[in-house]
């Protein structure tokens, strides 16, 4: 998948993973594609609830061993 | 203003003192719905963090000034920022160190009773979990009944109290919360016991508890009488302490009773439980005071924050115990069961000693609301 931009959040802690994603975020054009590594086990649910309020759309998600990636496309 | 950092065991006083709480949880939406800290007391306003990382300015007005306020998350971390934009804002604030997860790992001894010859009988809460576990104290010697894994809190209130733990017992093979008994059993050289019929798919060494079991604690007269009760497991058994207390597991509760589905054999089950519950437990003296494993719902617990009932009572209020026709009975715990607890079938192997997660992977797997019980149809 295109990404635009990498979001590198492994080993952040809650609510660190949630505040660099939204400033990644907005360094991006509505359409364009952020992907997010991640470590931390509450992401899995707080991702795609985050993606939600903001009307972000969750185009894939991966786990590897402990690493949770997200494809999100900017609302 | 004033940023506070409260423990999990404040909260618990809370809870048992009947205070008011105004409770700010931040974990998104569904994870609220799911499970949450109850009090009796206890308002509560969910808005996840993420909502609220540009400023908290829009929900002040919908938290009032006149109550304590508790920020919660699921670990920690975004809590401590809401409190912190709170105080900022002018507010006094708490957070709950270590979250959720604190608070589900949470366990307050409160003593049930003194026993016969000079005894006692204690009962650890788990507010968070609804687990239950015992302690029988008597002449320097302890045992230990449906024990959590938080071993510590067990082998260290027994040093409190100069007693040696020599008896640990599991009522069956727990499926929603992982088993502290043989570890304690280990760290301490008691006699671990759990019934056979559970235990055969089990790895370690262990003695089996059977009907009519006796235990003397201490070198008094207090007996534990093992009554072989099936239904919730096919190897459930109940506890009768000093004739006065009847242990239940998680066979029959206060306000509820076992659901027979967790091992796959709800069907097969259904019989042994209803024979449990209309039979065997019938003849039994109605004087007697049920102690069960868990409890579901805060309206469980008594004054002084404990979950007992005398036996006589539940044979008149609990609805699980007044089904007359079997078939409805049947219906009742093998259809529209409620949704099974997290992660039980990998609880179940943890007890079995077949995997050995690390302690980070337990406290996620026990983590969300008790569900080993059924209620009235009309609550689901």
């Amino acid at each position: 998948m295109n990404s635009t931009k990498v979001l590198d959040a492994k080993g952040l802690a809650c609510p660190m993973p949630i505040i660099r994603t939204k400033k990644a975020m907005d360094t991006i054009d509505s359409g364009e594609i952020l992907e997010i590594h991640l470590t931390d086990k509450g992401a899995k649910a707080d991702i795609p609830a985050w993606a939600a309020s903001g009307g972000h759309n969750i185009l894939e998600h991966t786990q590897e061993d402990d690493v949770l990636k997200f494809w999100i496309q900017k609302a | 203003m004033t940023l506070y950092k409260w423990i999990a065991e404040e909260v618990a006083k809370k809870v048992i003192n009947n205070e008011e709480l105004f409770i700010l949880d931040v974990r998104n939406a569904e994870a609220f719905a799911d499970w949450k800290i109850e009090g009796h007391k206890f308002e509560y306003l969910n808005i996840p963090y993420f909502e609220l990382l540009d400023g908290v300015e829009e929900i002040l007005s919908n938290i009032p000034t006149d109550k304590q306020l508790l920020v919660v998350c699921a670990k920690e971390g975004s809590s401590i920022m809401i409190a912190e934009m709170l105080t900022d804002e002018g507010r006094d604030a708490a957070y709950l160190e270590g979250g959720m997860k604190s608070w589900s790992e949470y366990l307050e001894p409160i003593k049930v009773s003194d026993l016969e010859n000079g005894g006692e009988l204690y009962q650890f809460v788990r507010l968070g979990k609804g687990c239950l576990s015992y302690m029988v104290i008597s002449n320097g010697e302890a045992a230990i009944i449906d024990a959590t894994r938080m071993v510590d809190v067990f082998t260290n209130f027994a040093a409190s109290k100069h007693v040696n733990i020599t008896n640990v017992f599991d009522t069956h093979l727990h499926a929603d919360h992982i088993s502290g008994g043989r570890q304690i059993a280990a760290l301490t050289g008691a006699t671990y016991f759990l019934p056979p019929k559970d235990a055969e798919e089990v790895v370690f060494e262990y003695t089996p508890l059977v009907d009519g079991n006796e235990v003397k604690i201490g070198n008094t007269t207090i007996a534990i009488q093992a009554l072989y009760s099936p239904g919730h497991t096919i190897g459930s058994t109940s506890f009768i302490v000093d004739d006065k207390f009847l242990l239940t597991g998680d066979i029959l509760f206060i306000d509820s009773i076992g659901r027979p589905d967790l091992a796959g054999l709800a069907q097969d089950w259904v019989g042994d439980l209803r024979e449990t519950l209309y039979s065997r437990y019938r003849e039994l003296s109605s004087e007697l005071i049920v102690l069960p494993a868990h409890f579901m719902i805060i309206d469980e617990l008594n004054e002084n924050g404990t979950v007992a009932k005398r036996l006589g009572d539940l044979f008149e209020e609990n609805h699980g115990l007044n089904m007359k026709d079997e078939g409805e009975f049947r219906s009742m715990v093998t259809d529209n069961l409620p949704p099974q607890p997290h992660a039980y079938q990998e609880i179940r192997h943890v007890n079995m000693g077949k995997i050995t997660p690390s302690a980070e992977d337990q406290t996620e797997m026990e983590i969300g609301p008790n569900r080993c019980a059924i209620r009235e149809f009309k609550k689901y």
